[in-house]
């Protein structure tokens, strides 16, 4: 009798052969697009700083039909960033007091009201 | 086996991931969508005189920086996942955008 | 003629096969089979020669781990009727070389279970005589969720990260050894952190979350992991602020 173990290669794409999978891989991909709107942001600030003429352009820029499309595609992705976050905290940051664990579904309703707050903040400041 | 460094790109990585979870929608809401409406209006000279501030760069730098950060040491392991490795090229390019991004909004709200 | 089911089973002998392959096998069917009792039934009754691992048929001892219709589950674990009408596909855990049939090599798992040093590590050994080494029901409550472990290797099959990293560590051994750095009595933490806090520990993982999906005993080691993250980081800035601090 001899060994021979058989090892079967991962696929490429197997991020696409479960459900499971392909969430997680929709989740990480948030990334990009926080990341691209983070570099879209600094631009802002670039611009802010170079005066009136120039924020006015980024804001031109940022209404203009790409630049909406652009955005509605990462307003996507982060509010997908948000909810998969908040739905994983518990289980990174689970909560004792008291001697009792807090139940999962508390901490994650005290980040969605977290969430409404800082929200209803940035709207406030930017004049709603 | 040596204990790693990792905290370092994982914490902030960690820290980012919250605030963008918090605050990142509602930015995209309003400069992506509100202003382009027509509902909002960010006027140069309010905006200017926030940022003027120096609790006000720091906030606005903290909500860049930190969300920035997060999307680029996870798209780093995104690559991975998706296989194209671990490379220079590949940490170069997301880290890299990062930095990119540290130094010139640190540069620009430094100079408002 | 009585109801039947049939299995598809991925063989591989490594004496005449080049690779595996699907062979089917229909066998009766019973309300209350599992997939493990299936299986007995092809190695009773079909062919002795099919090749697979049990022995509790009770969801304890953790041999009998499979992937069934694409789903890392125990044979034991998984009911006949839930598949009734269609085809029961089974194959060995995903991610580790088939040793034959539906045995897979597990020695790696092995390995890195015990370089976590799963046991209680106490500063000093005491006598019998000087008695327990006392833990209260508060302290027993925070780890005693990943004391379930059977080491079926589920999570291993369902770990995209286990599959691309050979290095890593996995989610079972880091579960263990947050169990043990959770317990009071231990005192192990450091000499655990050699690998648990390297980079193929803990910072293999990405919380795909699939291993505490998986999971027979609810163990949730993705929860584990993130926590032990978290440790590990506060760790290491500690040692970085004071002077003198442990490496």
């Amino acid at each position: 009798m001899s060994r021979r173990p058989y090892i079967r290669k991962v696929e490429r794409n197997w991020f696409l052969s479960q459900r499971r999978y392909t969430l997680y891989m929709t989740r990480e991909l948030t990334s990009l697009f926080v990341l691209l709107y983070c570099v879209f942001l600094t631009l802002g600030v670039v611009r802010l700083s170079q005066g009136q003429a120039a924020w006015d352009g980024f804001v031109t820029t940022a209404s203009s039909p790409l630049g909406v499309i652009f955005q509605l595609v990462c307003l996507g992705f982060a509010a997908f960033h948000s909810v998969t976050w908040f739905a994983v905290t518990p289980k990174a940051m689970p909560l004792m007091i008291k001697g009792e664990p807090v139940p999962d579904k508390t901490i994650i309703a005290v980040h969605y009201a977290l969430w409404a707050a800082v929200s209803a903040v940035v709207l406030i400041a930017a004049g709603v | 086996m040596a204990k790693s460094n990792k905290p370092l790109l994982w914490l902030p990585f960690a820290g980012g991931g919250l605030v963008s979870a918090l605050i990142t929608p509602a930015l995209i809401l309003v400069t992506g969508l509100l202003v382009p409406l027509g509902l909002l209006h960010l006027p140069y000279d309010k905006l200017a005189g926030f940022a003027h501030n120096p609790i006000g760069k720091l906030i606005l730098f903290g909500v860049i920086i930190l969300p920035a950060w997060h999307g680029a040491h996870r798209l780093r392991m995104t690559a991975h996942d998706l296989g194209l490795g671990n490379g220079v090229l590949v940490k170069g390019a997301c880290y890299g955008t990062a930095w990119l991004v540290i130094i010139a909004s640190a540069d620009a709200l430094l100079s408002i | 003629m009585s109801e039947t089911i049939t299995l598809e089973v991925l063989r591989y002998n490594p004496e005449t096969d080049s690779e595996p392959h699907f062979q089917s096998f229909v066998v009766p069917y019973h309300e209350d089979w599992v997939v493990l009792d299936a299986l007995n039934h092809v190695k009773d009754h079909i062919d002795s020669t099919l090749s697979y691992r049990w022995s509790c048929h009770m969801a304890v001892c953790g041999s009998c781990g499979l992937i069934i219709n694409g789903e890392p589950k125990l044979g034991c674990h998984a009911f006949v009727r839930d598949y009734r009408g269609g085809v029961i596909k089974i194959e060995p855990l995903d991610h580790f070389p088939i040793e034959r049939d539906l045995v897979i090599v597990m020695d790696d798992f092995i390995e890195k279970l015990s370089s976590v040093k799963p046991y209680v590590i106490v500063k000093e050994e005491k006598p019998v005589s000087e008695g327990e080494y006392i833990q209260t029901p508060a302290q027993l409550k925070v780890f005693k969720q990943y004391t379930q472990c059977i080491n079926c290797m589920l999570c291993y099959a369902a770990c995209p990260q286990y599959a691309m990293n050979e290095g890593f560590v996995g989610p079972a051994a880091l579960a263990l050894a947050h169990r043990y750095n959770m317990d009071s009595r231990d005192c192990g933490k450091d000499e655990r952190a050699e690998v648990v806090a390297s980079n193929e520990g803990i910072w293999e993982c990405t919380f795909v979350g699939a291993c505490s999906e998986v999971c027979p005993k609810h163990v949730d080691p993705a929860a584990a992991i993130q926590q032990t993250k978290i440790a590990a980081s506060l760790d290491w800035f500690k040692a970085l602020l004071l002077p003198g601090g442990k490496k």
